[in-house]
């Protein structure tokens, strides 16, 4: 039984098959979409996995230097030797399109006063280990922003391929069964319909001929009757 | 000019100014909020958090995942991996594939 009232007239059923055509091209393109989705999600996911354990282990690196430095050095001695920064990092956004999601795109520039040297203190009153600090915290940055180009896109390629399996799910366990059984409900209707018509007709027939003979019969005797 | 902002305990954000980003030392759920909502506003395209502090205010991080910008990521903190930033890779698998297969 259709789950919903449908007209059964040939209108209705030439509509409902062009939406059945519509419904199972957008399921086919749908599918196809979430399988190329699906094989671009394995390669970034796999990436910031990696990346993500890479940056975790350089970060736990550098802070266990930066514990070093302030062990030896005061921490207001720390602090104003980081306070004016001679490096700036000046970032390009940008977005690619992966099979319709926006991506992320990061470009990045570094910017020092002077070529290399990124230390924004002297060295006189700092320790060596502070320079290996801010050393290795600078050799993480690139991977730093890598991590957070390809998480973003880890992230919304998740979203998009939970919201394209639901549309693929919904046309084809719900959408599409329920058009082809209107379908099959409005066929099956107007045949019964046609049957119906021709039993009515061959009955009027039926009625209509044995009226005739009745009448035939009766001017037959009569006729009989005068002879 | 896109910007990148790090929000983390005093200790765990003091090398990243050296480097020239934007800093913003948070102790606790709400300051690390509020810091998180004035730098989304300010147009930040990439801020780095702190997992410590990310893990009191997950509402917030989760809002911020299906937007483009800015890129809230987490980071460890100065008193070390806690797993969180992991766990939402495989979290995205799981959401994506509909089983952890990392």
């Amino acid at each position: 039984m259709p789950t919903t009232t449908v007209n059964p007239t040939r209108m209705e059923l030439t509509r409902l098959k062009g939406r059945l055509r519509t419904a199972q091209r957008g399921h086919k393109l749908l599918k196809d979409k979430r399988d190329e989705l699906m094989k671009q999600f394995m390669e970034v996911v796999r990436e910031d996995l990696a990346l993500r354990q890479k940056v975790e282990q350089s970060l736990a690196r550098a802070y266990g230097s930066f514990t070093v430095a302030s062990a030896l050095m005061s921490p207001e001695m720390l602090e104003q030797a980081l306070l004016c920064p001679k490096q700036s990092v000046s970032l390009e956004t940008g977005t690619e399109n992966v099979m319709s999601v926006e991506v992320p795109r990061y470009e990045f520039k570094l910017a020092s006063e002077d070529g290399g040297n990124i230390y924004p203190y002297g060295f006189a009153q700092t320790s060596g280990e502070l320079d290996d600090a801010v050393r290795e915290l600078g050799d993480i940055l690139p991977d730093l922003l890598r991590l957070a180009e390809v998480e973003k896109a880890t992230q919304l390629l998740a979203a998009e391929i939970e919201r394209t399996r639901r549309r693929v799910n919904a046309l084809e366990y719900v959408k599409i069964p329920q058009m082809q059984q209107n379908i099959k409900y409005i066929t099956m209707k107007l045949d019964e319909n046609e049957r119906a018509n021709t039993i009515r007709l061959m009955k009027v027939k039926d009625i209509i001929l044995k009226e005739a003979i009745e009448e035939r019969r009766e001017t037959d005797k009569a006729e009989g009757a005068d002879v | 000019m896109n910007k990148i902002g790090v929000i983390g305990g005093r200790d765990s954000v003091l090398g990243f100014r050296a480097l020239g980003l934007d800093t913003c030392i948070a102790e606790n759920g709400e300051q690390a909020k509020a810091a998180l909502h004035r730098m989304a506003k300010e147009n930040y395209a990439i801020i780095y958090i702190t997992e410590h502090l990310a893990a009191q205010i997950p509402a917030e991080i989760e809002r911020r995942r299906e937007d483009v910008s800015p890129a809230v990521i987490l980071i460890p903190g100065r008193e070390g991996s806690l797993g969180i930033g992991t766990a939402g890779v495989h979290a995205a698998a799981e959401k994506a594939v509909g089983a952890d297969i990392l």
